[in-house]
């Protein structure tokens, strides 16, 4: 005798088992977050975020860190953007269809899914070894920019082609060249975009461990030039974890780090609704 | 002598050919009216002329030439100042109706501020626009209506000194009254400039045009005084087309 | 003229990521390659991993790093797609509109934070209630599971909601349910989207690095069930990378050099998929 379900039936069970997997898997990655916060609140303090790391980070602040990220991060920066919209501008602008395209896409599209240990390994046997630059902030930050540039291209990409054709027609046809339509419509227009993508850009550096620890090092003091080693926060927090120095203070250096990157990623989040809300 | 010469142009969009061998002259101070069904190359031939085709990778053969000149020995930047080109949809850039005005003259050359504000405001003037913006030059040009951005478009054409001005269907998504705005400009201006307009809209060739030319299928049909096209036409093909037999 | 010299600049610019690609591939191999050779093939992929008696062996390493993917993906698929089919579906676009953004900002979570839970929560966990010393191959696949789960819910949602809605109409037309819908229409429809994104979550699990580290356990031995602790190749590399030198290093680049390939692989699949569909 065989149990046949109707399709009615069905289409509940269905509805209800995606529902309770689609809950299960909110509240685990909402969890996840909470439960950082929930013990790294406590940590947070003037203090905490003001003041020199002492003994491995067991003690102190974590100053330090906060300095060598944002100097990592915003090196790295200046070096993708360029690059990286640039790429894009050629992309759109100069190329169609082709073999050249292809060849362009396809390695933009190759580089955004190496994983960041070969990006480490990369950053140390080039930057650091090759070239002389050693553990620092410049060899982090190149490694950095190479590991975003794909990010910036894809999403600069995007937006460039969203910029209505019609655009560029006026600009040309009231005398513009194509450089001067470039910088005075197509960039200006879907500056919103590209921002979108430099602000992606900066979120998973600020959150990369593994491309970083190798490239920048883990030195604790205060960075004073571009090539100065530094500990990223989330290397800290690694370090901080995986040895065991001090939970306190690694949930506070967690809580810090994730919540850098939650609003970066909400401000990139509403720069292109925003965006699209106007384009699409 | 005319103000543009067409011989044997053709166009084509890779394989596609939307313009085949057109002979045409445009004459100095005159509108001539351009009409035809969809897919005629009424739009197709405004973009050779101004070389607008090349940014959609399109190839032409034959020649152009503005004041005996061929066009490809223009640069081509100088040639589209000449020749400028109003759209079907109004396209306004996004930004201020002073940043839309001046975007082309800045481009241009170093220019003067008073220079520039004055250019603005003659260029507004002619177009029938400066009474109705002359206080909100610093708003966002999208806040005008349909009818106030076309004529902002002819503005912002109209202060580049062009001398002819082409026109794709400039009144497909007016209302009437913006429409009869448009034309009556347009009939004004007729002292200074050369106009090309392609319409969709006859009776808008039969009211402002002094010659009009049937296009159909990228060929040219005939061209001749617009009295003698909407009453007498010499072929059999225009007078269905002006009958609304078809298209 | 400046038009041209923009060009060339640009052109310049264009090739920074393929040409980055090149180095990269550039620099692994030409550390990594030679101790290949030097010690042969066989003994590259035998199981003895032993650098200070010069025994480079990346055996264990494949399966330890196999054995959390496919574990990732047992964990990751079916919570995926339930998500990306519920919220493309079932839910409501309010619902939509909230949780898909939300999921996507979850991606950006860096990798050592999803460790560290695995450290202070998973695997007292697993410690406590299965046995086995709870850093094993089932902490790092749920882990790994949860961490490629944005990247198959946003890709498989994209490829669902890019399914014409002609589709579903004719399918509700003939008196089919929605789950009926999406079983025999919608997902076969959407199916190269959704397989693109498995394959890329793959890589992602494959490729991840400080998590697994922080909860694997880096035993070198093959595990027997999934409460050992296992090693992957991405955690021999970042664990040795910091003191090996000569034939040991180059070891790490080989390393390297063989998940690079599987990695450029994936992805090559992934967007040769997605292209077609285009």
């Amino acid at each position: 005798m065989t149990f046949r379900i109707g399709p009615r039936t069905s289409q509940i069970i269905a509805h209800i088992i995606l529902l309770l997997m689609t809950i299960v898997t909110v509240i685990v990655l909402f969890f996840i977050i909470g439960y950082v916060f929930k013990n790294g609140f406590a940590q947070l303090s003037l203090e905490f975020l003001t003041d020199r790391t002492r003994e491995m980070g067991k003690e102190g602040g974590i100053l330090p860190s906060i300095i060598g990220t944002l100097f990592i991060t915003v090196l790295a920066i200046i070096i993708a953007t360029p690059l990286g919209v640039g790429s894009a501008v050629y992309l759109v602008e100069y190329t169609r269809g082709g073999l050249l395209r292809k060849i362009i896409s396809f390695g933009a599209d190759c580089l955004a899914g190496v994983p960041s240990i070969i990006f480490g390994l990369f950053g140390f046997i080039f930057f650091v070894i090759q070239l002389k630059l050693g553990w620092s902030i410049l060899s982090g930050s190149l490694t950095l920019a190479v590991m975003i540039i794909p990010t910036i291209i894809r999403t600069s990409e995007e937006a460039i082609k969203a910029v209505p054709q019609s655009y560029r027609e006026i600009s040309y046809s009231l005398g513009g060249g194509k450089l001067d339509t470039i910088l005075k419509v197509v960039l200006p227009t879907s500056l919103p975009g590209i921002l979108t993508g430099v602000i992606l850009g900066i979120g998973r550096a600020i959150g990369e461990t593994a491309a970083v620890i190798f490239t920048a090092g883990s030195s604790l003091n205060m960075p004073t030039s571009v090539f100065s080693s530094t500990r990223t926060l989330a290397v800290h927090f690694y370090i901080l974890a995986r040895e065991g120095i001090s939970m306190p203070k690694a949930y506070g250096t967690a809580t810090v780090l994730i919540i850098i990157i939650l609003f970066v990623n909400l401000v990139a989040y509403r720069l292109m609704h925003r965006f699209m809300a106007k384009y699409y | 002598m005319p103000k543009i010469v067409i011989d044997q142009l053709s166009l084509f969009y890779g394989q596609n050919q939307v313009l085949k061998n057109v002979n045409l002259e445009v004459y100095e101070k005159e509108i001539l009216g351009v009409i035809g069904p969809a897919n005629a190359g009424k739009s197709s031939l405004l973009r050779a002329i101004n070389r607008l085709y090349e940014i959609n990778y399109a190839r032409i053969s034959g020649k152009i030439r503005l004041d005996g000149e061929d066009i490809f020995d223009i640069p081509v930047n100088d040639l589209r100042r000449r020749v400028g080109l109003i759209f079907a949809t109004p396209v306004v850039l996004p930004g201020t109706i002073f940043k839309n005005m001046s975007y082309g003259l800045k481009l241009y050359r170093k220019i003067k501020k008073q220079k520039l504000n004055d250019t603005v405001a003659d260029a507004l003037q002619a177009a029938n626009l400066w009474e109705e913006v002359k206080d909100r030059l610093y708003e966002s040009a999208s806040t005008l209506s349909g009818g106030q951005q076309q004529r902002l478009c002819i503005a912002r054409t109209l202060a580049m000194n062009p001398e002819v001005i082409m026109m794709d269907e400039p009144c497909s998504g007016l209302d009437p009254i913006s429409t009869a705005k448009i034309e009556a400009t347009m009939l004004e201006l007729k002292k200074i400039y050369t106009f090309l307009l392609v319409t969709n809209n006859t009776k808008q060739a039969a009211r402002t045009a002094d010659r009009t030319a049937f296009f159909l299928d990228g060929e040219l049909i005939e061209v001749d005084k617009t009295e003698k096209i909407f009453t007498n036409p010499a072929d059999a093909r225009t007078d269905d087309y002006i009958r609304g037999r078809f298209g | 003229m400046k038009d041209k010299i923009a060009e060339k600049l640009l052109l310049f610019i264009a090739f920074s990521a393929i040409g980055s690609l090149l180095l990269i591939t550039f620099f692994i191999f030409q550390q990594g390659i030679p101790l290949i050779f030097k010690i042969g093939l066989g003994n590259f992929f035998s199981m003895h991993w032993s650098p200070t008696r010069g025994q480079f062996g990346i055996l264990s390493m494949i399966i330890g790093s196999l054995m959390v993917t496919v574990g990732a993906l047992i964990v990751g698929i079916p919570f995926g797609l339930a998500c990306a089919i519920y919220l493309a579906e079932f839910s409501s676009k309010m619902v939509q509109k909230t949780l898909k953004p939300i999921i996507e900002l979850l991606a950006g979570i860096p990798s050592v934070v999803y460790g560290f839970i695995g450290i202070v929560i998973l695997v007292p966990f697993i410690r406590t209630h299965f046995g086995g010393p709870g850093f094993s191959v089932l902490a790092s696949s749920i882990i790994l599971g949860i961490m490629i789960l944005p990247t198959i819910v946003s890709i498989s949602y994209d490829s669902l909601i890019a399914v014409p809605n002609t589709y579903r109409e004719g399918s509700y037309a003939l008196g089919a349910t929605k789950w009926q819908t999406v079983v025999k229409l919608l997902i076969p429809a959407a199916r190269s989207g959704i397989v693109a994104g498995i394959i890329l979550g793959m890589g992602r699990a494959i490729g991840e690095t400080m998590a697994v580290i922080m909860i694997a356990g880096n035993a070198l031995k093959i595990p027997h069930s999934i409460l050992d602790s296992v090693r992957t190749l991405t955690s021999t590399i970042a664990l040795e990378l910091g003191y090996a030198t000569g034939d040991h290093r180059a070891a790490l680049f080989a390393c390297g050099a063989f998940l690079f390939i599987i990695i450029i692989t994936l992805n090559i699949i992934a967007i040769r998929i997605t292209g077609r569909r285009e």
